[in-house]
């Protein structure tokens, strides 16, 4: 079955250093967390992906081991320019942050114990959190066009919720049982619609 | 305190080798394996203090950038306390950076470039449609849920509300909304600053 059903992102980046400085404004701007720019960034604003492809490739860098957003750079800069374009992408997501980061902790050294700064970092937590969920609930627009039908999707979702969020059940269990469920599921309603429209 | 210690070459290598063995531990991010590197740099070789490994963490949740820089804030306490007091600091911070940034990228980044191509170039079979589309639930539920867990752990106590009520306003303004977040996180910093929440 062809690809196309998707609408295919309209845009692309220009060349190797627009990548290298789109990712490295990404993840100046990213406190606490980079997706939830990765995402208005790169799918709202550049729209060099879809929010489906987007949610498609979120799926296989949370899966696979490391940072999620710095596989989510490397996969992102490997489809528009190679393996070049991964490197160049992870350079990009890392360099200056790294560089800032250090710089921090060499200030922070001196005023870590003031209550201001402490008030500050919960205040700027607060929202770093509600902005990744946030980012979450936007997302669920994109399981309407999903194989196995928005209700089945929704229930996923809020049981993975549970299990996570309040009961807190280990990642590995949840991806494993419910994630395997889920593909599973996926895989038998792509063969039912493939026989029910069939296409050449 | 800083602590003042010897590392060896045979060390430096054993803690390279230890961030390689997590980098393919760590499902759902760096973050995840937070615990075993504390239990094996304060708790076993005693190469960082308490005070160092927890501010690590705190502040890369607080500086811009992807939270897998506490890894290199790490690297670079454990090679100030091998600096001493008259070793050339960040000669010995920035291997300590490139060791263990290095350790925990390397396996993570191959895995996920090798992977993420071939299901790339084999996006139309059946069962890598079926993964992608099957994990779509519930990697955005995991989103909202790090939300949820994160601000539960900002605000421990009852008492907390009103953090609380920050994370749900911004959580409703970030989906409703094209608010630019610097300013969402500038307001957070600023009544935090105040001491209003």
């Amino acid at each position: 079955m062809p690809h196309t059903e998707l609408p295919a992102a309209q845009a692309q980046p220009e060349s190797l250093s627009d990548l290298f400085w789109s990712f490295t404004r990404l993840a100046l701007q990213g406190f606490g967390g980079v997706l939830a720019i990765v995402q208005r960034e790169l799918v709202d604003k550049k729209k060099w992906l879809t929010r489906e492809e987007f949610v498609e490739d979120w799926a296989v860098a949370q899966i696979l081991p490391g940072p999620n957003v710095v596989n989510l750079s490397l996969m992102i800069g490997d489809r528009f320019f190679g393996l070049r374009g991964a490197l160049i992408a992870l350079a990009g997501m890392l360099t200056f942050p790294l560089l800032i980061v250090l710089a921090l902790a060499a200030l922070f050294a001196g005023v870590a114990d003031s209550p201001h700064v402490q008030g500050a970092l919960r205040g700027m937590g607060a929202v770093a959190a509600g902005m990744i969920a946030g980012t979450g609930l936007k997302l669920i627009g994109a399981l309407k066009q999903n194989p196995m039908g928005a209700p089945i999707c929704y229930a996923l979702a809020a049981i993975t919720f549970v299990a996570i969020a309040l009961l807190r059940i280990p990642l590995a269990w949840v991806l494993l049982v419910i994630g395997g469920s889920a593909c599973a599921w996926t895989y038998r309603q792509l063969g039912v619609v493939h026989k029910i429209k069939p296409r050449p | 305190m800083n602590l003042h210690l010897t590392l060896t070459s045979a060390d430096w290598l054993a803690l390279f080798v230890h961030f390689m063995s997590l980098s393919l531990l760590a499902i759902g991010g760096a973050i995840t394996t937070a615990p075993d590197m504390h239990r094996y740099l304060v708790g076993e070789q005693h190469w960082l203090s308490d005070a160092q490994f927890t501010s690590s963490v705190a502040l890369a949740q607080a500086s811009p950038g992807p939270n897998v820089l506490f890894v290199a804030l790490l690297g670079w306490n454990v090679g100030l306390n091998a600096a001493g007091a008259t070793g050339p600091a960040w000669v010995y911070g920035g291997l300590g950076v490139l060791v263990t940034m290095v350790g925990i990228m390397l396996p993570s980044t191959t895995l996920t470039f090798a992977a993420a191509r071939w299901g790339h170039q084999n996006r139309e079979l059946r069962a890598v449609r079926a993964f992608k589309q099957g994990m779509a639930p519930i990697v955005i539920a995991l989103l909202i849920a790090t939300g949820w867990i994160l601000a539960a752990s900002n605000a421990d106590q009852a008492s907390q509300w009103p953090l609380w009520l920050l994370t749900a306003i911004n959580a409703l303004l970030v989906w409703r909304t094209r608010v630019h977040l610097l300013w969402l996180l500038g307001a957070g910093g600023v009544l935090g600053w105040l001491g209003w929440i």
